[in-house]
């Protein structure tokens, strides 16, 4: 309690060194949660095209419906499918008709005969679309397969892109937030070497002087982080309605409250710990 | 007790502050330390709360021995030897009352508890008035006091005291030198380091002389001198 009082008295008497170290904080964790949301959105866009059929195939005009079924069935035993739904031509006109609902035209233009039926297939494994795609190539009722393989990969390295840059990004700001903070506590330690001297004359111990030096780098980090995320909380949701516009019916920002009160308790844990580990270095390297 | 044995210290630059110095002082004594500055009066003091280590011997502070004790038990040798610095080493940015209750806190003491050990130790020394003024608001003598009262909060056994009077007049003087009497008349052991002359011939105290870092006389106290001497005649006595 007395070291918590001390921490205080600290911070007050030299607020422009504590307005630095909290900025370097706010500035770290600031990154830190907007990129957190845009890994949290790739994620949530990939897992929204992995939900998607992954491979459609298209059936010649002249295929029966028991015969797709028997196709359907064939691959169904193979132990690679998850899901698989058979999509009449009746049932691919509603859909056309439910996405041109606005076009009266192109509705006058379509009629059920040249829409084809389809299977929408998901893989088990990724990795098994290509066998699952070249099987339905083969076989003499199949028109056309489609897959978005191509999307979902695109999407996966870009986000795995992300993460790496936003792991770098984060990783030289952390680096560069500890040393400020080491900087900004050593100057408070030798600021205070004669009363640390003295402190230490009287008999106290190592820890007596350490701990409010520790203290007011967690101090430092907590608000430093709690700042960082409430800005960027607030960039997020300003910003939220003009990327669902543009994202449209995907759920990309699905932002649940307690996602973000999950990210910044995990960031409080961070900073704490960046907090100490700075001001322990500090202490360190000043207070030998 | 005090045991010095054959204790030198030399400096990194090759000058020595003591050479080869040995003393013994029991508990309860009030010992004055005088010589001309550089005489290495301060670098001994220093050495007996080992903010300072000797190049050669050995320090024995009651059982504490300062050459090999552990670096985490200095704070448990520092609760026992009350010192009253040269410079005072007085936080200026507390009140007297928090300067003198700063060891306190450091031994974790309740804060009721610490304040009223606090008064008692100001009303000992006789600033009881002064507890919430800050240094700059107080007169040499009223220092010198605080400093004295901050090194007996712990009611140590051993106190030190560098150049207690060196900068008052002789009437405050006199008086600082009157309460360090006093915490001796407790069974405190007094060890001051003074340029004093006045003070040191006026009390029957034991004085020990260095010079240039060597010891170079030790007078006992008057009473001890007689008592000895006593101790001779009667033995010649008993001899005829």
């Amino acid at each position: 309690m007395k070291a918590l009082r001390t921490s205080w008295k600290h911070l007050r008497r030299s607020p422009y060194q504590a307005l630095a170290a909290i900025f370097i904080m706010m500035q770290t964790f600031f990154v830190i949660t907007i990129f957190s949301f845009v890994i949290y959105g790739s994620a949530q866009l990939i897992k929204y095209f992995e939900s998607k059929p992954q491979v459609t195939a298209f059936f010649k005009d002249e295929a029966q419906p028991e015969n797709i079924n028997a196709l359907a069935d064939t691959l169904k035993t193979s132990g690679k499918v998850a899901t698989i739904r058979y999509v009449s031509k009746k049932e691919a006109l509603q859909i056309y008709k439910q996405q041109f609902k606005d076009d009266p035209l192109l509705l006058d233009l379509v009629t059920e005969g040249i829409l084809p039926a389809s299977l929408e297939i998901s893989a088990i494994n990724i990795e098994d679309l290509v066998t699952i795609s070249d099987s339905l190539k083969n076989s003499p009722l199949v028109q056309q397969v489609i897959f978005p393989r191509d999307v979902i990969e695109t999407l996966s390295s870009i986000t795995s892109a992300l993460r790496k840059v936003g792991m770098a990004i984060i990783a030289v700001l952390a680096v560069d937030a500890i040393f400020i903070m080491v900087i900004i506590i050593g100057i408070k330690i030798s600021q205070k070497k004669e009363e640390i001297e003295i402190m230490r004359l009287l008999s106290a111990t190592n820890w007596y002087i350490r701990w409010p030096f520790l203290f007011e780098g967690v101090f430092y980090g907590v608000i430093g982080a709690i700042i960082g995320w409430s800005l960027a909380s607030a960039v997020l949701l300003y910003t939220l309605p003009v990327l669902r516009s543009f994202f449209g019916s995907v759920p990309v920002l699905q932002v649940h409250p307690i996602y973000l009160l999950g990210l910044l308790g995990g960031e409080i844990i961070v900073a704490t710990i960046l907090g100490v580990f700075s001001s322990f270095l500090a202490v360190l390297r000043y207070l030998k | 007790m005090i045991v010095i044995q054959n204790v030198t210290k030399t400096f990194g630059t090759g000058a020595s502050a003591l050479i080869d110095v040995s003393l013994q002082i029991d508990k309860g004594e009030f010992v004055f330390l005088v010589g001309p500055s550089g005489s290495g009066k301060t670098t001994l003091l220093r050495m007996l709360i080992r903010d300072v280590l000797p190049t050669q011997g050995s320090i024995i502070v009651n059982d504490w021995d300062i050459v090999k004790l552990p670096s985490s038990k200095v704070p448990h040798l520092r609760k026992k030897i009350g010192v009253v610095f040269q410079d005072l080493k007085l936080l200026t940015d507390r009140t007297i009352g928090e300067n003198i209750m700063l060891p306190l806190e450091m031994a974790q003491m309740g804060h009721r508890e610490a304040m009223n050990r606090v008064e008692e130790i100001l009303e000992q020394v006789g600033i009881a008035s002064h507890k919430d003024k800050f240094p700059i608001q107080l007169s040499g003598g009223e220092l010198q006091r605080t400093a004295i009262a901050r090194a007996l909060v712990f009611s140590p056994d051993i106190l030190l005291a560098d150049e207690p009077t060196g900068n008052l007049d002789m009437a405050t003087s006199w008086e600082i030198v009157k309460v360090l009497q006093d915490i001796n008349k407790t069974g405190t052991t007094v060890v001051m380091a003074t340029h004093n002359t006045d003070i040191v011939n006026s009390l029957l105290k034991r004085i020990v002389t260095l010079e240039k870092g060597k010891l170079v006389r030790d007078d006992k106290r008057k009473d001890q001198v007689d008592k000895t001497t006593k101790e001779k005649d009667t033995t010649k006595d008993e001899g005829k």
